[in-house]
């Protein structure tokens, strides 16, 4: 599979309206949707292996984004001592007594012979767990989101550098796609959809309750950075002296600058995923997992295990996803556990795969990229459209106050109108697969 | 004496609030499942659908208000539900017109028609934001109590009270009145029967001489009155802003799915089983304990989970009905 | 992968959002490039040549006819087209020449639905009753086009098959599987067709039953309706015709009465198993 010149031409186009963007607005709002576009591309790689190779439906993109955030977090901040003094191992604890009796129940599911004995045990030990987890759980968390709650009261990171975290976050979204796979997969008919769609809305509430593991809703801020800050460079002589030498203003300088690092990082990473994702489809798995989609009856007779190609292929396109979900965590610098919507992290990731082209990974990252652009440009251009249709009216009219308020909900309506247009007349996205 | 002040808290914070929760989530589900009965797939613009109906009432009950219009003890809305009725049918009927016929007649995979809807859940989310906007909107009058706690205490004499707020106890009466003639009308009438008929075996449909784009038109009438009932109580009840109603679809699906999706009666069992689950479990038991056991002073609320989890509670009762049900508690019977 | 793109649901299996019940088959293809006209009876599918959507032709000039109260069998070995002619005869199939004509009428455009309009009643081999509703519902579902009172026409369907009276109330699909065939046939007549097509009606059930579903469709010509019937049974379906076809490749092989078929020495050492 490579580019035609038409799929070269889609990409030039959209590279030129960012540039665009750069040339008549700023390029520092260029350059940050093209960040962003980067880490677009690289959740609409995820979950197109998951729906373009395989035809599997994960609507809980948000969550595994998110597990990535946390695994920023959990990595790259300083630990807090205090709050591991005051009762870290004891959440530890509690933590390994909960998995230790699901384990428990799990396996007696398995060994016991079926009956009521069997349905009494595994309730009793699930109950007995319960209270046994919340006895050592609840107390040791009271005592750390007591520690100083207005600038920590949660237990902290490892204080290792936040590039770590981004295969951390991969990983943690790795595990909870397994947990939520290995369940939802693989009966007579899967329920992966409704199954993802709650997994990501728990993980969610999570996060915004747990405040002695993510601060909650008081958000963690400040996460160390892998590129320098902008401060720095305002402060470091010689690069305001080359900056000035250039003709740039210092200040602007010192953000494009650290604009693009991230670009340069996070190119780097959507180019290593891009090819090991062309590598990956053109291999033998590749098209075993394509044979798969297309004929499950025969690649089934001819004894290939497909639930458990499903498992993997959902397990590396959610692991994909966290790891974006770091790398934005990274970006952003803060994790906001509110912000996460299931509209812009899971379904506008969705309408970024149809659009580019499910199937095809090239697709998929000119999809992140296009619809970033338009979900960053819809509101100026729908305040610019608006105010050309208001013009006729008298300040102060409330239709036109209401349009000119409104102006700002347009990004939905227009991203929901692209998704059906295409879908109705390029079905296959705009760089099809094959 | 102290066991009747328990079983009054219970019924004051648990049974209550999850009996009217439940009723508003059969609505939805309601919806949910004959869209996916008739039309084969899940409609994710269900909760926008709902957002867009309890909206349009919420505009003509505004209307009425400045025209002094009330019905005195029962809320406004009640008048206007029959105009957001029909403004929500024609939008959806219009929907169907310009995005999901051309699907249809392409005989499309259910699952395009998944991302389809998708598309619409945007653009009815924009449109619903567009116009109301998206912050709280209040629009209940007339009485709030048909007897409030103190009453109640004063009564009976009983340490609790029982407060029934009228808008619980109309959402109870409407949906009991709405299931009741949805069933009526599934069971009884010819239209009804061809429904069924449709979502059984279409081919055989077909061959009887029933029209298929009549059923579903009719489908997507009933699915737009049920959607905007659901989403009017719930508005009455709680509050309307549009985001709630985005959330409502994991426990609306998931009542929908615990139930059997495409079978109606499953879809109110589901509704009921999610509600009283997530109420029961993010409910704080201390003062029912307190009163059962008067020698026990619990140290914390007793309450198994935090009600910012009541996801998880629809979510897990979902995954363990789906692990030894995979089709729901009512299979078989569709719709 | 499906021809279309908008049918393409890369495999997806996922029972939480899409209903993984089978969907609509049944595709009107009507339509002829050039009508042809060498006989007449009531129902006729007259020198037909077509196959399903693009495909290759899969009948060639093969006629199927039937007259009033009469029944006709179309037999053969398998992947002789006796379904397809049956379907090119009810509007299914792509017809590139050759008309279907109902009482003199072309009725070669109609639709499916139309000629049930048009009194043709047709009976698929498998999915035939509506499983989840009651066997009276099924026959109500019958007569969906009807106006008029439909209690008498349910009468006589009750007394052609007594069991469905006693089991009126009960869901079909919890029958067995003659009394569902019943129950289908049943459904068939509630539109009082005047032709009623059987694609292999005792596919399945039991020689007991399959004998006895034959005597109750003698009965059903006995009042006046045309039968068109394929089966795989030819012995005892030849046995009942009044007009047999043996098609072979798409095409008549054979075409007599019914006894003079099971007589004829090559149709026997050829189909009948000697």
């Amino acid at each position: 599979m490579t580019l035609t010149p038409r799929d070269m031409a889609l990409f030039v186009i959209v590279f030129a309206l960012i540039a665009a963007t750069g040339f008549f607005q700023s390029w520092n709002v260029a350059l940050g949707i093209l960040n962003m576009g980067l880490i677009s591309a690289i959740m609409a790689l995820g979950v197109n292996m998951q729906w373009g190779y395989a035809g599997l439906f994960n609507i809980g993109v948000m969550g595994f984004v998110a597990l990535g955030g946390l695994g920023a977090v959990v990595v790259s901040m300083p630990p807090v001592g205090e709050a591991w003094a005051a009762g870290g191992l004891r959440v530890v604890l509690a933590l390994i007594t909960g998995a230790v009796a699901i384990a428990a129940a799990a396996f007696a599911w398995r060994r016991l012979p079926k009956g009521a004995a069997r349905a009494a045990i595994l309730v009793a030990m699930l109950v007995v767990g319960f209270f046994l987890f919340r006895w050592l759980f609840d107390p040791a968390v009271a005592s750390i989101e007591k520690i100083n709650p207005a600038i920590s009261g949660y237990l902290g990171g490892l204080g290792l550098p936040v590039l770590f975290a981004w295969p951390v976050g991969a990983v943690l979204a790795a595990g909870a796609a397994w947990v939520v796979g290995k369940t939802a997969l693989g009966l007579r008919s899967d329920y992966l959809a409704i199954a993802t769609l709650g997994i990501a809305e728990i993980i969610i509430a999570v996060l915004k309750n747990e405040d002695w593991l993510s601060r909650g809703v008081k958000n963690v801020i400040g996460i160390p950075r892998p590129v320098p800050y902008e401060i720095d460079l305002q402060n470091s002589e010689s690069f305001v002296t080359r900056m000035t030498n250039w003709g740039y203003d210092p200040v602007i300088a010192s953000s494009i600058t650290v604009k693009l690092a991230y670009t340069g990082l996070f190119l780097a990473v959507l180019l290593i995923l891009l090819w090991l994702s062309q590598a990956a489809l053109n291999s033998p798995w590749g098209r075993m997992m394509r044979a798969i989609r297309d004929n499950e009856v025969a690649a089934e007779a001819m004894g290939k295990d497909v639930t458990a190609r499903h498992l993997q292929i959902f397990i590396l396109g959610s692991a994909v996803c966290g790891l974006a979900g770091a790398m934005m965590t990274t970006l952003d610098g803060q994790l906001t556990p509110a912000s996460y919507q299931p509209l812009r992290f899971t379904f506008l990731v969705w309408v970024m795969v149809i659009v580019g082209g499910s199937g095809n990974n090239f697709g998929a990252v000119l999809g992140g990229f296009l619809i970033w652009y338009l979900w960053i440009m819809v509101e100026p251009f729908g305040l610019f459209l608006i105010q050309g249709i208001t013009a006729g009216m008298s300040d102060g009219y409330w239709l036109k106050d209401h349009l000119l308020d409104s102006a700002a909900h347009m990004r939905l309506f227009t991203m929901g109108l692209i998704l059906l247009l295409v879908l109705r007349f390029s079905p296959r996205g705009l760089i099809p697969e094959r | 004496m102290d066991l009747l002040n328990a079983i009054v808290a219970m019924a004051n914070f648990v049974f209550l609030p999850a009996i009217s929760y439940g009723s508003q989530l059969a609505l939805g589900a309601l919806g949910v499942t004959l869209i996916y009965g008739i039309l084969r797939f899940s409609n994710f613009a269900h909760g926008d659908t709902m957002a867009f109906g309890a909206m349009a009432t919420i505009l003509f009950t505004w209307f009425l208000q400045s025209l002094g219009v009330s019905l005195g003890p029962l809320p406004t809305a009640l008048l206007a539900l029959p105009v957001g009725i029909a403004a929500t049918a024609l939008l959806v009927l219009a929907v169907d017109r310009l995005v999901y016929k051309f699907y249809r007649e392409q005989k499309a995979a259910p699952v395009i028609l998944v991302i389809v809807s998708m598309g619409v859940m945007f653009v009815m989310n924009g449109l619903v934001r567009f116009i109301i906007g998206v912050d709280d909107q209040r629009f209940a009058d007339g009485a709030r109590f048909i007897i409030t706690a103190r009453e109640f205490k004063e009564k009976t004499g009983l340490q609790e009270g029982l407060a029934i707020k009228s808008t619980a106890m109309l959402t109870v009466v409407v949906a009991v009145i709405v299931v009741a003639i949805l069933f009526w009308f599934l069971n009884r009438t010819r239209t009804g029967k061809s429904m069924r008929a449709f979502s059984d075996n279409e081919d055989l449909a077909l061959l009887s001489g029933i029209n298929p784009e009549r059923v579903v038109m009719i489908t997507w009438i009933i699915v737009a009155g049920l959607a905007t009932i659901a989403g009017v109580l719930y508005g009455l009840d709680k509050s309307f802003k549009p985001f709630t109603y985005f959330q409502l679809l994991l426990p609306i699906f998931a009542s929908a799915i615990v139930g059997g999706l495409g079978n109606p009666i499953g879809a109110i069992a589901g509704g009921f089983v999610i509600a009283f689950s997530e109420v029961t479990i993010t409910y704080a038991f201390k003062k029912v304990a307190g009163y059962v056991i008067p020698a026990w002073e619990p140290d914390g609320l007793v309450q198994l989970l935090s009600t910012d989890y009541k996801f998880a509670v629809s979510f897990a009762i979902l995954i363990i009905v789906l692990l030894f049900r995979p089709t729901g508690l009512f299979r078989g019977k569709a719709l | 992968m499906s021809d279309t793109p908008y049918g393409d649901d890369r495999g997806n299996k996922d029972a939480s959002i899409t209903n993984r019940k089978p969907a609509a088959t049944l595709k009107a293809a009507p339509g002829s490039g050039e009508p042809k006209h060498s006989a007449d009876a009531y129902l006729i599918g007259d020198t037909v040549t077509g196959g399903y959507g693009r495909g290759a032709d899969i009948l060639h000039a093969c006629t199927i006819a039937v007259d009033e109260g009469q029944i006709a069998v179309i037999v053969g070995p398998n992947g002789a087209g006796k379904s397809t002619a049956m379907k090119a005869v009810f509007g299914m199939l792509n017809l590139r020449e050759g008309a279907v004509r109902l009482a003199g009428e072309d009725i070669t455009n109609l639709t499916p639905q139309d000629r049930v309009a048009k009194g043709m009643a047709f009976v698929p081999q498998t999915s035939n009753i509506f499983t989840s509703m009651t066997v009276e519902e099924n026959l109500e579902m019958g007569a969906f086009l009807r106006r008029d009172d439909i209690n008498a026409t349910m009468e006589q369907v009750y007394t052609l098959f007594p069991i469905l009276k006693d089991k009126r109330r009960q869901a079909a699909g919890e029958l067995s599987g003659g009394q569902r065939q019943q129950v289908a046939v049943g459904r068939a007549l509630m539109t009082q067709p005047k032709v009623l097509m059987l694609d292999e009606p005792t596919a399945g059930v039991s020689p007991i039953v399959m004998d006895e579903l034959f005597d109750r469709i003698i009965e059903v010509a006995r009042t006046g309706i045309s039968i068109l019937m394929v089966e795989q049974n030819a012995r005892q379906a030849l046995a009942i015709a009044d007009k047999g076809y043996v098609l072979v490749q798409g095409r008549n092989a054979f075409t007599d009465t019914g006894k003079a078929l099971l007589a004829d020495p090559e149709v026997r050492r050829s189909f009948l198993g000697g």
